[in-house]
Formats: structure tokens, sequence, C-alpha cells
């Protein structure tokens, strides 16, 4: 390896004339930028280190945040989180949907029921039960249909009703209170549940037959535990003759697997960071101790021990803080990638974990540029040169 | 004389070879414990989305239709069929009863009580279960985990009954006051809270609810809470099309269709069904939440192989003068090469067994923590985690260490490589 200065195009009396005309700060800038560029291969592979850390980091710290969300989207599939009941069995009040709605503001779906006993043509009695199919479909995932009704007069048959009202899938005849009403089997209805002993109207056509209002509301309440209960506050002011329960059995299990989870997910996050800021500790304490010889150069060349410092200390920055902003970019596209395999949505880019990540790896960087430092200042200048 | 150069080069830089060998056993380490708790997660989400119940239902075999509107049975009492008490215990003999985490069986029976007409429902608290030599507690405890009392539980051989909070507000009674059911005083012993139809039902033991509908060993649904594998193309074939190998497959697998059908095997008369409500939903989170930990333990991995091989490549470019004067003394490239090869595996191995325990700990740690539970380390990954750290050891050095064998000596000695 030859002297790389003798590279230099220029004339030796220009380059003489612009260094002394220069400020006193490019000398510095000078330094650190002939650093960087004359030992590239060290200072790029304290660079990689310095990316690959800051973008581990911004990539756990962005799913760690954003994974909440992404989880209660899965856990919304479990159905209503809240139950409205019209006190004592009632029915609720018309304008019950639409104060609800109005309540919710797009954070959620609230879907009624209404249920009456009816009898069959051979007089056995089954429960009927008037909703909003199109609703129903979005907030209970888990039924399981055939086909939904879409022709007036179609009926969604439980899977257990079905032999009792029409055990040749033809259509039947339902009556309540004197009514009756004549229905077409459109699909059957499987969940495991209640559900399955029940036929299911459009509510429209329920009520034209019926009269009755209905007597339930599910609702799917959308975000954390604290907005949910918020809601349920706000639900109890505006529906004064109405229950509002909490359905406990969703509500408990989601907080409990979502905690589970992301306390795995957080120490998971600090392992990784930690192991990661190691590694920049390792090569940047190496690349700095690496370099006594310029330190010990510089310091027989009559620099003072704070210009030393701060030389090593702006660099050791100036790296963290280029590493963050790479590492930070890698690591967006590192978080957005796991949230289109595992969740098959992008997890949104949060730039509140920059200044965190910056500041992370800038520290991490001044710390490792200032061990070996406090080691070296201890040493005489000659006998570092004299390579002992 | 190599075995000497390699055992003077740990002697005498200790510094430099701990600082090494201190990367590797963290990088390990963080391995060990993320593919532990990677690999044990499902087993403990699992476990946790028990919470929300039971998954599975079994009921009569030819079942009228229920006419219940928010829990409220409309029906004559005594219409229907039942199951029978005596055959519970057979759920501890099917095939997958180690994943059968709790049953209850439920009888609701309509009563009048104080002048309005209200469900008993019957059924067990905590109750112990003998099958053979296998002993287990089971009931709505542990079926119904959001349940919650105020006052105390009930005993599963004693008189007390529980009182839904709804009911208990509309008779105006508290927990220690006497409830008169069909001409007998039975204490409440507590107030139960499930935001559900309970609210509205009086909750007793299965006996004292059989006893008032007057027929002994009678149980009209049995909700079991099992772990079950998420379901796939396999699990919702019908079972009566396939072959017997694939059957065998099929039966042998926790698949929530094959556990309902050794459920119905177990108990005559029966016929078992998924909630699906539970049952269907469990298999998405439980599988989102693995495939996170699967690809956040990737780049866990990444990042202590990033670790090692930094550790590795620094330790050995500090070294060019001492490879300057093997050069100079006449080393040809593979000697050594050779020897950075060695002190490299050499490190590796004793940094991977430190690492393997540390992150065993570590994931011992995290398991009680915030499983409540062990963390099963599977003694196969030892191995596995000794070559992957051998493997990385000697994947960060390479570069390295053609690096420093390439090095004119000439230069390395004064220093100015």
């Amino acid at each position: 390896m030859s002297n790389p200065r003798a590279k230099s195009e220029n004339a030796p009396e220009k380059v003489v004339e612009r260094r002394a005309n220069a400020a006193h700060t490019s000398m510095f800038l000078r330094m650190l930028w002939r650093a960087a560029v004359l030992r590239r291969g060290r200072a790029a592979s304290a660079l990689l280190a310095m990316v690959v850390a800051a973008a581990v980091a911004t990539a756990m710290m962005n799913l760690y945040i954003d994974v909440q969300a992404k989880l209660r989207k899965e856990f919304r599939n479990y159905g209503a989180n809240v139950v409205v009941v019209g006190k004592d069995g009632t029915s609720l009040p018309g304008d019950a949907l639409n104060k609800i709605d109005a309540t919710l503001a797009g954070r959620g779906m609230a879907v009624p029921f209404a249920y009456v006993v009816a009898r069959t043509t051979s007089g056995q009695s089954v429960v009927v039960a008037g909703t909003g199919f199109a609703k129903v479909q979005k907030l209970n995932h888990w039924w399981s249909v055939t086909a939904w009704p879409m022709e007036p007069q179609g009926a969604l048959v439980g899977k257990r009703a079905l032999p009792v009202v029409s055990p040749d899938g033809k259509p039947f005849d339902l009556s309540f209170q004197g009514h009756t009403i004549h229905l077409t089997p459109a699909g059957t209805l499987q969940t495991g549940a209640a559900e399955d002993s029940r036929v299911y109207l459009p509510m429209a056509e329920f009520l034209a037959w019926s009269g009755v209002q209905p007597s339930t509301i599910e609702i799917a309440v959308n975000g954390s535990q604290e907005e949910v209960s918020a809601t349920i506050t706000q639900f109890a002011a505006v529906l004064s003759n109405a229950d509002i329960r909490p359905v406990r059995q969703i509500m408990e299990g989601e907080a409990r697997v979502l905690g589970k989870t992301r306390a795995t997910l957080y120490a998971a996050a600090v392992l990784i960071i930690l192991t990661a800021a190691l590694c920049v500790l390792a090569t940047l304490t190496g690349w700095v101790f690496d370099r006594r010889r310029d330190f010990a150069i510089m310091k027989a060349l009559g620099a003072s021990e704070s210009l030393v410092s701060g030389f090593f200390a702006a660099e050791a920055t100036a790296l963290g803080a280029v590493g963050a902003l790479l590492g930070f970019v890698i690591g967006i596209g590192i978080a957005a990638w796991i949230g289109r395999v595992n969740f098959n949505a992008p997890v949104v880019p949060r730039l509140s974990v920059l200044p965190f990540v910056m500041a992370g790896s800038m520290a991490v960087a001044l710390l490792s540029a200032m061990l070996p430092m406090s080691l070296l200042r201890r040493i005489q200048p000659a006998v570092i040169l004299k390579g002992e | 004389m190599f075995a000497r150069l390699l055992y003077e080069s740990f002697w005498r830089q200790k510094r430099r070879k701990l600082l090494a060998g201190v990367a590797i056993t963290l990088g390990v380490a963080v391995a060990t414990a993320m593919i532990a708790v990677a690999t044990d997660i499902g087993d403990k989400i699992n476990r946790e989305l028990r919470t929300y119940g039971a998954n599975l239902l079994v009921m009569p075999q030819e079942d009228t239709i229920d006419v219940e509107i928010g829990g409220v049975n409309l029906k004559p009492p005594s219409d229907g069929n039942f199951l029978s008490e005596a055959d519970l215990p057979k759920i501890r003999g099917t095939f997958w009863r180690h994943n059968i985490v709790g049953f209850s069986p439920m009888l609701p029976v309509n009563i009048s009580v104080e002048g309005r007409s209200a469900t008993l429902l019957g059924t067990y608290f905590s109750k112990k279960i003998v099958f053979g030599k296998d002993v287990t507690t089971t009931g709505v405890r542990v079926t119904h985990p959001w349940w919650k009392v105020q006052g105390s539980w009930p005993g599963d051989e004693s008189q007390d009954v529980l009182l839904g909070e709804h009911l208990a507000s509309k008779l105006g009674k508290h927990a220690g006051d006497a409830l008169d059911i069909a001409g007998h005083a039975y204490p409440i012993s507590g107030i139960l809270s499930t935001g559900g139809a309970e609210d509205d039902q009086i909750v007793a033991r299965l006996a004292l609810a059989q006893a008032v509908l007057g027929k002994p060993d009678a149980v009209r649904r049995i909700y079991v809470s099992a772990m079950t594998k998420p379901e796939d193309t396999l699990a919702r074939r019908d079972p009566k099309t396939m072959n017997p190998e694939l059957f065998d497959r099929w039966y042998c697998s926790p698949y929530v269709q094959s556990i309902a059908y050794q459920l119905q095997e177990a108990i005559p008369h029966s016929h078992a069904e998924q909630i699906r409500q539970v049952a269907q939903n469990e298999g998405t989170v439980l599988s989102r939440i693995k495939g996170l930990m699967l690809l956040v333990t990737l780049a866990a991995l990444f990042a202590s192989a990033l670790a090692v091989s930094a550790a590795m490549a620094t330790a050995i470019f500090e070294r060019r003068q001492e490879v300057g004067l093997m050069k100079a003394l006449g080393a040809g490239k593979v000697a050594v090469a050779s020897l950075f090869f060695a002190e490299s595996t050499l490190l590796a191995v004793f940094g991977g067994i430190a690492g393997f325990f540390a992150g065993s700990f570590l994931a011992h740690r995290i398991g009680r923590s915030i499983f409540d539970s062990q963390i099963t380390i599977q003694p196969v990954l030892f191995p596995v985690i000794l070559s992957i750290a051998v493997i990385v050891t000697f994947a960060g050095s390479a570069a390295a260490i053609r690096r420093a064998v390439q090095f004119d000596p000439v230069f390395a000695l004064r220093g100015d490589a």
C-alpha cells in the first residue's frame, strides 16, 4: 500500500496556499472526512454495524407499537364486545340504534337483533330472529352459512332448526300472534351455539310480520380496553333505559392474550436491541482503538486533549447519526415486510421512533469512542508511536 | 508447535479472547432464548386462548331444538333428551385427554323464585374427577375463567348456590342470605358476574339441579375446553371419506374436529360440535402470533450472527502484526489461516456452550415472568445451536482471516496496513 497523499493531483504550492487560507474549522472537518475516506474498509464496517443495529432497533420498536393495533383487528373477529339489551327483556326504544351509531362514530359496528317465539304449522316452538344480514356477516365471521338470503322471504335457518321447520327443504310457514309469514329456506347456518336453533330473517320483513322491535344490539367497539370502557360510559349516558353489558368473555380473553404477546415481544425487542448495541460497541471500540497512532500523532503535533477527544467524539456522533438515518429507512422496510407477510397489512411507519433510534445510536457510538479514549489518554504518545 | 501456538494465543491474549468469547456467548444466548420462546409460544398462547372458554359443546344426539332467548329457556323443563353424568369421566379416557384443559356439565332447570321464573343452572365448580388412575379437577372455574364471584365459590358437595348479579339486584339479595327454591332454603355463598346470560340465573352444583328436576344423573350440555391445532384442509374433510391411513393421521392430530369425534365416541348417544366463535378464531390468532414470533426470531438470529462476526473480524484485524511476524518467520498462508480457524472454532464451542446455558436460563425467566410456566428447551436444540455458533463464527472470521493472510509482512510490521 502506497502513501495515499502522493495520489493528490494538486500541485504542492497550491495545496499549501489553500490550506493557509482555509478557516480553522475546515481543518477539523477535513480530518473527519479524510479519516472516513482513507480507512474506507474499517469505516464502512463500523457504519454497517451501526446501520444494521439501527435497522433492527427501528423494526422492533415499530412492530412493538403497531402489533397491538394489528392483533386487535384479529381479535375483533371474535365479534361483539359490548351488548345492549332492553331492561327486563323488553324492546329497546326505536332510536337506540341511531344513538349508538352516533356515539360510535365509525369506531365500531352495531347490529340489532329482535327475537320472538313462533310456531310452525305442526305446532312446534322455534325462536325467530330479525337482523341485518350485511352487518351480521361482517360482525360474526365465524358463522358458517351455506348461502346468505338474497331474495325477499328468504330465511337463514339454523342447522338444528332446519329439521323442525322444513325437513325436506321446502318453503314453510311460521305464525306469531295470529300473523303468518311464508318463508323459503335460502341457506343454513352453523355456529355450534344457540344460533343453530333459530331462524333468521331480514329486519324489515321481521318487523312487518311481528311488529316486535329489536331487544338486543350487539356492538363491536374498536380500540384499547380504556377506549372500550369510555365508549361504554358514553352509551350509558345516551341510553338511560337499557342495560349495557361488556362481554367479559371476549374482553378478558383479548386483554390476556394481547398482554402476553406484547410482553413476549417486548422481551424479544430488548434482547435484540441489546445484542445489536453490543455489536456496534465491539466494532466501534476496535475501530477507535486501532487508530491509536493517529491519536498519538495528533497529540505529538501539539493538539490539546479536548481537541483530540472532540475529534473522535464528533466522528462517532456523525457515524451514529448517518447509521441511524440509513438504519431507520431499512428498519421501516423490515417492519413493513413483516406486517405484509404475517398480517397481510403493512405496519405503519412511525416517525416517533426516529428520535429514539437517533439518540440511541449516537449514544452507543459516543460510548464506544470514549471507552478506548479514556484508556489511551493515560498512555504517552511516544509509547504508542513506538508500537508498544 | 501448532497446539502450543493455539494455547499461548489463548493464554497471553486473555482480554481479546474474552471480548470475542463474550460476544459469541451473548449472541448464542439471545439466539437460544428466542428459538426456545418461539418454538414454545404456540403452546403458551394456546393455553392463554383458553381464557375464551370452551370451544367444544357436547349435547344429546337426538336433541330437540332450544327455545331460548337471552339465556331464558322457554321450553318445558322435562322436554328433550339428556346425557348421563356417569359417562363424564370417560372424557379423560380419550386419545387427546392431555389437550383437554377442562369440561363443565350444564343442566338448566326452570324454577320459580319468590314469584319470579328463573333458570337454575347445575354445573361443576371445581370438582375432582377420577378416571382409573387419572385424577383431575374440572368445572366452570377452568372452562369459564371470566366468571367472577363476589363472596366465595360454593363447594361441589355443599348446598350453597351462586346468584347472578342482575337477578340478585332484582330480588334484593346479597351474599350470605338464603334463597328459597322449591321449598328448600339454600344459602347464597356469592354473587356471580359473568357479563352473559348467567347474570340472570342461579348457579348451583349439578346434583342440586338434578334433584330439583327429579332426574338424577341427567346432564343437558357439556362444555369442553381443549387445546387444538389450527384448522387446515385435512381437518375440514369428512372422516367418512378418508382411507384408513389418512383417517389415522386425522384422528391423531388435535384438530377441533377430531377431538369432537373422539368425545362422541367416548360419551354414548352424544353429538359433539365445535363452538365456532371460539374455535374458528383461535386458529387465526394463534397463527398470527406464531408467525410474528418466528419473524422476530429470524431478526434476532440475524442480529446475533452479525454481532458474532463483527467481534471476530475485529479480533483478527487487531492481530495483523502477529500475522506479519509469523509470515516473516516463514509461515505459509495455510498455517496462519488454520491457526485462526482453530482459534475461532474453540471460541465458538466454548462461547456456544456458555451461551446455550445462559439462553436456556433467559428463556426460563421469560417463561416464568410472562406465562407463569416453564418454557421447555428441547435437548435437540443444543447440537443445533452449537453448530450454528461454529458456522457463524467461521463465516464471520473467514473474510477477516483472508485479509489477514494477504497482508504484506513488511507493511504489517511497520504498522501501515
